[in-house]
């Protein structure tokens, strides 16, 4: 469903991916995992759009989407729960919604898409008229996950999702990413949590300093050394 | 009626600095291409008022359109700056240029802008900008503002929203502009400098960024307080540009988000206030 090839992208002169190629079939989670300033975060990016490419290859569903810019990317099936939530601070939980189906104007269409996400977040149905900025950690994650999939993605890009949350809110936020993706919606999980990420995913890639230098079934890299030593903490 | 052009200086540069979020430091120089826009068109070409006004505001948004599409890829304080500068080149091409009078100006300018005019022209600005901002497009100006990079992982291409934001804040500008030139009937660069667009910001932060009805009360204060001190005191009001000086400071120390702050985006809510308090102000501003 999505292929990078060889993609190299740069902060200035410093190169931060030196050549990520990676592929996500269609149905499936993809984990990636890797230390601080590893370039996870940025290989999202460059797949939105957000940072350019200078050389390498991404596609999706066969289309090219290298150096497009990220408002047809979003346009064509890719949403991004960015590192940190980002919910629009000021604004209600349902005015954040509804940007999130910013690219599908049509209101009934929103309205069906806000029922479905009421549906896997009960709790911001409640808080509707709410500031963003006012909710709770765990509450803003939900409601930066139910913004993107306003987008009605094909795939969803989920940046630390547990970042900085009470290990209960994070393993019920998991529990969420799972049923989204078997309700049909392909998921690229990019975690510092290694173990809860490799748990849910299919497939697993480890990055390390804008390298790709292991990729396997989540299965095989849970029981991995290498993995088991520097990310598992075993 | 200075207090209606006023107003629709303010909620224009709101529009671009407060919804949006970009900072703009030359808004007076889009007031200043309507003005001589719409004064020369009238003069010269002879064009009924309300036409060399509307091309006076079209001028203006183009002009907009033209500085927003490369300094709008600029953030904050660069913006800020590139803004800034355009400001001092337009002045000095007005200036220079033979058929804008250079510092001489443009006088004889019939006197057509009266207290009606200027009421329907601030009705219907805020009118049009309360649609705005209640649209898609105005969500969109906020959310730019809110965070741009999550605004941009939307699906909003947040470079063209700022450069519409920029257009639009520049038309309204152009109108003020307008009204202005045919109302004082005399008009030079120098009304349209970075002191002007110093005093719209003022205007603007005093109310509260992000608020129309805050934008409003700016503008009100800040036209009525340096006539009543020239009336106190002539000297007073020759300090004005210390005054604004220090209203900013403290302003931004002692309440940030202006008198009428507006966390909600209520602002269905506020936007009738305002009207209301438009048609008083433009009343008092006939007298």
């Amino acid at each position: 469903m999505l292929r990078l090839d060889n993609v190299v992208t740069h902060y200035g002169n410093i190169q931060a991916l030196k050549g990520i190629s990676l592929e996500i079939n269609q149905g499936e989670i993809v984990t990636v995992i890797g230390a601080n300033g590893a370039g996870k975060t940025t290989t999202l990016k460059a797949i939105c759009g957000l940072v350019s490419i200078s050389s390498g290859k991404i596609f999706f569903r066969g289309k090219d989407i290298t150096g497009k810019p990220t408002s047809d990317i979003v346009g064509s099936g890719i949403a991004m729960v960015p590192e940190g939530r980002r919910v629009f601070p000021r604004m209600t939980v349902l005015e954040n919604l509804q940007l999130g189906g910013y690219l599908n104007g049509d209101k009934n269409l929103i309205r069906k898409d806000l029922e479905r996400v009421f549906e896997l977040f009960p709790i911001l149905k409640q808080r509707l008229k709410q500031i963003a900025g006012t909710l709770s950690g765990g509450e803003q994650q939900m409601l930066a996950i139910g913004r993107a999939l306003m987008a009605r993605p094909k795939l969803l890009l989920l940046d630390e999702p547990s970042m900085g949350l009470a290990p209960m809110i994070v393993s019920n936020i998991f529990d969420i990413i799972q049923e989204i993706n078997q309700s049909g919606t392909t998921i690229l999980l990019v975690e510092q949590n290694a173990h809860m990420a490799l748990s849910i995913a299919h497939k697993g890639y480890v990055i390390e300093t804008g390298r790709i230098v292991l990729e396997d079934t989540a299965k095989n890299l849970l029981n991995n050394e290498q993995v088991k030593k520097a990310y598992l903490g075993e | 009626m200075v207090i209606g052009i006023n107003i629709i200086l303010a909620v224009s540069l709101n529009l671009v600095s407060g919804f949006t979020g970009q900072l703009s430091l030359g808004h007076a120089t889009f007031m200043g291409i309507g003005a001589y826009t719409a004064t020369l068109f009238a003069l010269k070409l002879h064009v009924p008022f309300l036409v060399a006004l509307i091309i006076g505001a079209a001028t203006a948004a183009f002009f907009g359109f033209i500085i927003g599409v490369p300094t709008l890829r600029l953030k904050g304080d660069y913006l800020a700056i590139a803004t800034l500068g355009f400001g001092e080149i337009m002045r000095n091409i007005l200036l220079n240029l033979k058929i804008t009078g250079g510092p001489m100006g443009l006088r004889g300018i019939p006197k057509i802008t009266n207290i009606y005019i200027v009421a329907a022209a601030v009705i219907l600005v805020i009118f049009s900008l309360n649609r705005i901002m209640n649209s898609r497009v105005g969500k969109s100006f906020i959310a730019i503002r809110e965070d741009e990079l999550a605004a941009e992982a939307m699906g909003i291409n947040t470079t063209n929203f700022k450069i519409l934001a920029f257009a639009i804040g520049a038309f309204y500008a152009g109108i003020a502009g307008g009204l202005f030139a045919f109302l004082f009937r005399y008009i030079n660069p120098n009304n349209f400098g970075f002191m002007k667009s110093i005093e719209i910001l003022c205007m603007v932060v005093l109310g509260g960024m992000g608020n129309t009805s805050g934008a409003v009360l700016g503008a009100t204060i800040l036209t009525i307080l340096p006539e009543f001190l020239r009336s106190v005191s002539p000297v007073i009001s020759q300090y004005r540009m210390v005054f604004y000086g220090i209203l900013l400071v403290v302003m931004m120390i002692v309440r940030p988000q202006g008198l009428l702050s507006d966390t909600s985006f209520d602002f269905l809510k506020s936007s009738v206030f305002g009207k209301i308090k438009v048609k008083k102000i433009a009343e008092k501003g006939g007298q």
